[in-house]
């Protein structure tokens, strides 16, 4: 594979360097990309534009190498080349950064940056000093003040986040693909960001910008793709289009997010956490909770929110804390415990945290409830079965049979089950971590419906979301974290999004 | 004037701090605590009987242990890839018996092509091994306890059950391991080149840096372009090879070939892993730490007889010290959860 | 949300049709398959005195199988299981020295095993340590610790009613042995496949995370289930000390890969999740009709353990060779 040349004055800014051409991908049961058209042009920002299950990262891992397309071309350059394998992507001066940090933590940040490509002596050999130096130039050049000695695990998120452009940028690449970069960093290093994709982008490298921030977008962006359900939908110039437009076409219609609205009746205090602090992900957080409200937690990914979530449902240990529910004080040593305290937690992590996808359906739902439907500790089917059903029909699910291993089911229909297991068990307080991520805006719209029921009936609801509107939408309250504290408590009017943001990233802060 | 005074100034202190940094490293590491364990233990025996700290004597310990060395290296490979290779004993017996034979059958054949056959045999078993994981996706303990059940029936069966004896092993074949040079036998010189050479293709090598990456995070190992499944299949390779040039020198060291030939020795092979710090989830390791792991357990075989503990302590203290060196070993790899708060990060 | 009309069905397909296609019956089929080879094979296997004595080949193992089989299910191993039955058995002959009785005897074979399991149980589940190695080194200490009580020596002398657990019939040729088998088979299947417990066991074994955020006690099971392997490694131990009527520390030496061996072709899934009791039923018997049809045509013990490694292998490699030429 030959690496593009960088001949600026030769360089045609009107044809594409890399193009997807009727780009189409299946896996089992799923129709990931549908014949997409895709053009990445020297010099220029494109921004990938879609909802969650658009298609956004199949493409990523199209271009990368990683999964190869069952119909269609990639085109560099205008010709037609196929990457077998990450490394020729590489090779052809492709280079992502990807959504997932995937590094290494047992390897140091300079070899981080260069796996698979590590700068070599004499006999072919590893040059490690060489190594270290480069990665010296590179980390300085973003800004990024890391020792390219340490082991990646001693660095926080962002500093990883760092690390994984700074591999990105190891490559002498052509086109360069940042898959949601600014997710986990703070304001000043936002800015780093935006430099250096205005660097890139003089040294007319092509950059694909995967964003669902719209500021962002419109801040950076020279041009703009927009894909919905596997499908190109349109391109364009983003001078040419507006934020409504925009929106139109990812969604489908002309939609504004409706949320339910409430008649919140606030009830007694049913959560009071006092100064829970952990070794190294959150300190000092101290917030109540009242019957009948929702809670919002927002924040930049890494906050610390989900670690504070985990840990009052008793997955981690803290250092010290006192936690009450109706006014008792209690210890909370493990999730078991959260559970016959009425504390549930509904994880960000679906697949891995929130069900057992190869186990039934009904398995799932009944299995913190097998005390009620067994006797003496002997399984009674006919008994789960019923359980299963009463909360299947509550919360509208669609699948074959109660008998179906959940691995089978989207997204939204996962997530119903993971809900229901909790309503069978009659919680007091329901947390939901990111409760609508990667969910299809039909069954957004019925979490949201339901979250809002749930509450109306007694329940307390703390809900940790990164998406703006649904923060505003859904909270009667909103705690803003960063950086492992509480940095704010929003109420009524406070309730803006500019606030949010401003706390959140820690923009009006020093450094 | 000043500012480059200024600079030069701040480059030393840079420059110690580095110092510092590494030798904090260095001195803190597992490896370090294991050899001054080693040391401690040495000193302990030499203080009652001094013959054992005796130049000669020590070398006789590492010419012992040897084969563990040799074979704890291949392991390590493999338990880097988040695999385990318990036939490795097996093998050693296999390939010791089929060289043994090849010596009785055709006495003509040169030392040298003798050691280069006990090699590949070694690697083809290994690769059957390697195969089995990588294009069936066998688990790896399911296909060693297999293999290493065949293998050793195998041997039975090329030999009927028969012995090969000293009297029927030419001079040349038996002579190799106890050659000596600059005052190492051949057997401990190949250990020291097995080490040497491993340390470099581990530390310097692509193929030895993808292993790390393929036991450290092979779903990133796949997006770095790495092929986990064929690091897995060269791992039990190499293990395999290791294992076939240790059947040669085990063979011609004690001069017999049976089909018990180093039973149970696999598990001191993970033993002596494991002591050297490699963890069995994959990712961490090194060949110091083989090596050490292995002197570990070589310089207690040989101290309990000095020190007058019966022989039939071994067992139970080897075992304990597994125990204790995979708990001192998972203390330092645990993760104290992601790091959120800028107070905490550089300090864990 | 409003609560649907939709009628979703408990199953698409009855438990017979599931069974149908199994691995078990699959097995069953392969058991069935040796049983006449072996009475095409040898004029002495259809005796029922012989087959009787073939049963002893596996009652032991067996035993200790069903609850590896529940361990492996939840993600762990316990590689120290025959070292146990060495400690307890040693545990038992110091105990015969030290002039105690039968019943004595086997509360300290009990004990030992309980003990052991414990010692496991707690590195594992409290320590957070992988028990592959960990279960390695206590497979050293364990008997290493006989080693040292016994040195090359033999616990004899075992009081005569003692005898009775590892040579005693019930009726015929039904021995004791096999009686405990079919019964411990019989409890530890209803205690994975119709209780909480087994569900437990399951989802642990799926998705440990999983399992721990839907509130179950992943460690406290886990920890359960060391100590049954520890408890059944001393009934074993009670039996086989009983058939032998001494004890050396070399006792049961490599049976724990036997007995992994007879779960894994079980059709239990060595990375866990899956896997049925009766499949290791089946297997033991498989295994037990294997090697006594073998040693009826005087073939060598080492060859017998090349068919039993290929078995292995080949049964695994089997579905998935199979699926690779079909997805050609």
């Amino acid at each position: 594979m030959q690496a593009i040349t960088q001949d600026k004055s030769s360089q045609d800014r009107t044809k594409p360097v890399l193009a997807l051409d009727g780009v189409t991908k299946i896996f089992p049961g799923v129709r990931a990309l549908s014949e997409v058209s895709l053009n990445l042009f020297p010099g220029q920002v494109m921004a990938l534009v879609g909802e969650n299950g658009a298609g956004k990262s199949t493409v990523v891992k199209v271009l990368t190498g990683i999964y190869q397309p069952n119909k269609g071309d990639i085109l560099l350059n205008g010709k037609p080349i196929h990457f077998s394998t990450p490394q020729s992507a590489a090779n052809a001066g492709i280079t992502a950064i990807h959504q997932e940090t995937v590094l290494f933590d047992e390897l140091s940040v300079a070899e981080n940056i260069f796996l698979g490509h590590a700068p070599r002596s004499n006999f072919g050999l590893i040059d490690w000093p060489e190594m270290e130096r480069r990665s010296i130039e590179i980390l300085a050049g973003i800004g990024a003040d890391i020792d390219p000695n340490v082991k990646l695990r001693e660095l926080g998120i962002a500093n990883k986040h760092l690390v994984a452009i700074s591999r990105a940028l190891s490559i002498d690449a052509s086109v360069v693909i940042m898959d949601e970069p600014t997710a986990a960093l703070s304001h000043k290093e936002i800015e780093e960001l935006y430099e250096l994709v205005n660097k890139l982008r003089s040294q007319g490298k092509a950059i694909l910008f995967i964003s669902h921030k719209f500021d962002e977008i419109f801040h950076i962006a020279d041009r703009y793709t927009v894909f919905r359900d596997g499908q190109f939908i349109s391109d364009g110039l983003i001078e040419d289009i507006d934020r409504a437009n925009l929106v139109k076409m990812m969604v489908g219609r002309d939609i504004s997010q409706i949320f339910p609205s409430r008649d919140s009746q606030l009830g007694d205090e049913i959560l009071s956490v006092e100064n829970y602090t952990h070794a190294t992900e959150f300190a000092d957080i101290s917030f109540s909770l009242r019957k009948g409200e929702i809670l919002g937690f927002y924040g930049l990914v890494g906050a610390g929110r989900s670690e504070l979530m985990q840990a009052l449902f008793g997955i981690t240990k803290l250092i010290s804390g006192i936690i009450r529910i109706d006014g008792d004080e209690v210890v909370i040593g493990s999730p078991a415990d959260a559970v016959s305290n009425g504390i549930v937690y509904v994880p960000e992590d679906r697949g891995k945290q929130g069900a057992i996808t190869d186990l039934p359906i009904f398995q799932n739902i009944t299995l913190p409830s097998l005390d009620r439907t067994s006797k003496n500790g002997f399984i009674r089917l006919a008994e789960e079965f019923k359980l299963a059903r009463k909360y299947t029909k509550r919360i509208d699910l669609r699948a074959a049979s109660l008998d179906t291993n959940v691995e089978n089911l989207s997204g939204g229909n996962q997530q119903k089950i993971v809900i229901a297991k909790w309503l069978a068990t009659q919680p007091k307080v329901i947390i939901m971590d990111e409760p609508t991520k990667g969910i299809d805006i039909g069954s957004k719209a019925a979490v949201h419906e339901f979250m809002a029921e749930l509450a109306d009936q007694g329940l307390a609801v703390i809900m940790v979301s990164s998406e703006i509107p649904e923060i505003l939408g859904m909270s009667n309250r909103v705690i803003v974290m960063r950086e492992g504290r509480i940095v704010s408590e929003l109420t009524d009017n406070e309730l803006k999004p500019e606030t949010l943001v401003q706390y959140a990233a820690g923009i009006n802060e020093k450094g | 004037m000043n500012s480059s005074l200024k600079h030069w100034f701040n480059m030393q202190q840079e420059l110690t701090r580095k110092a510092k940094y590494m030798l904090k490293r260095l001195v803190t590491s597992r490896e370090a605590l294991l050899m001054l364990i080693i040391l401690v233990l040495i000193g302990l025996v030499a203080i009652r009987f001094p013959r054992f700290i005796t130049l000669s004597n020590l070398a006789g310990v590492f010419n012992d242990t040897s084969p563990l060395i040799l074979l704890a290296i291949g392991q390590m490979i493999v338990i880097l890839t988040k695999c385990i290779d318990l036939s490795v004993a097996a093998n050693l017996a296999l390939t010791g018996m089929v060289v043994a034979m090849i010596n009785v059958a055709a006495p003509g054949v040169p030392v040298v092509v003798i050691i280069i056959v006990a090699v590949g045999l070694g690697a083809v078993m290994g690769a059957f091994n390697g195969l089995l994981v990588w294009k069936l996706d066998i688990p790896p303990i399911v296909v060693t306890l297999g293999t290493m059940t065949i293998f050793r029936g195998i041997v039975f069966l090329i030999s009927n059950g028969k012995w090969v004896n000293s009297h029927e092993m030419t001079q040349a074949f038996k002579a190799f391991p106890r050659y000596e040079l600059f005052g190492l036998p051949m057997m401990s010189w190949t250990a020291i080149i097995a080490v040497i050479i491993f340390f470099i293709v581990m530390t310097r090598t692509t193929l030895g840096r993808s292993f790390y990456a393929v036991g450290g995070n092979p779903h990133a190992a796949t997006y770095a372009g790495i092929n986990v499944g064929r690091s897995q299949f060269w791992a039990f390779t190499i293990s395999g090879a290791l294992a076939g040039l240790t059947g040669y020198l085990w063979v011609s060291r004690y001069a017999v070939a049976y089909v018990n030939v180093a039973g149970g020795f696999e598990l001191d092979v993970v033993a002596a892993c494991v002591i050297g710090g490699i963890s069995i989830a994959g990712g961490i390791g090194s060949v110091g730490g083989a090596l050490l792991g292995a002197l570990f357990l070589g310089v207690i075989k040989n101290a309990l007889p000095v020190i007058n503990v019966s022989p039939f302590w071994q067992l139970a203290i080897s075992g304990s010290a597994i125990i204790i060196a995979v708990a001192l070993n998972a203390r330092s790899n645990r993760n104290h959860g992601r790091i959120i708060l800028k107070s905490a990060e550089n300090t864990q | 949300m409003k609560t649907s009309e939709r009628i979703i069905p408990d199953r698409l397909q009855s438990p017979i049709q599931r069974y149908l296609k199994s691995w078990e019956t699959l097995l069953l089929a392969v058991a069935v398959a040796i049983f006449m080879a072996n009475s095409f094979a040898s004029p002495y296997f259809l005796n029922a005195w012989n087959l009787s004595d073939a049963t002893f080949n596996f009652t032991e193992k067996a035993m200790i199988a069903f609850a590896m089989a529940l361990l492996i299910i939840s993600g762990e191993i316990d590689l120290s299981v025959a070292s146990m039955i060495a400690l307890a058995s040693t545990a038992m002959g110091a105990a015969v020295q030290a002039g105690f009785g039968t019943p004595v005897l086997i509360l300290v074979g009990l004990g030992t095993g309980v003990i052991c399991g414990a010692f496991n149980g707690i590195l594992v589940t409290r320590m957070g340590l992988p028990s592959i190695v960990v279960t390695i080194g206590t497979m050293s200490l364990f008997r290493g610790i006989s080693y040292i009580v016994l040195g090359d020596q033999a616990y004899r002398g075992y009081p005569s009613d003692f005898t009775f657990f590892g040579q005693g019939y019930i009726w015929w040729v039904i021995s004791f042995e096999f009686v405990l088998f079919l019964i411990i088979a019989i409890i530890y299947g209803v205690i994975l496949h119709k209780t909480n417990f087994g569900r437990a066991i399951f989802a642990i074994g799926n998705n440990p995370t999983g399992a721990l955020f839907s509130g179950i006690r992943v460690q406290r099971v886990k920890f359960i289930l060391f100590l049954l392997t520890g408890f059944m490694s001393g009934i074993a131990a009670i039996c086989l000390t009983s058939r032998l009527g001494s004890t050396r520390p070399s006792i049961a030496f490599g049976w724990e890969l036997e007995i992994i061996t007879m779960v894994v072709l079980g059709g239990v899934n060595i990375l866990g999740g899956s896997g049925s009791i009766p499949g290791v039923v089946i297997a033991a018997f498989v295994m037990g009709l294997v090697t006594f049809g073998l040693g009826l045509l005087n073939v060598p013990g080492i060859v017998m353990s090349i068919v039993i490694g290929t078995l292995l292998i080949g049964v695994i490699a089997m579905p998935r060779i199979w699926k690779m030429v079909r997805s050609n």
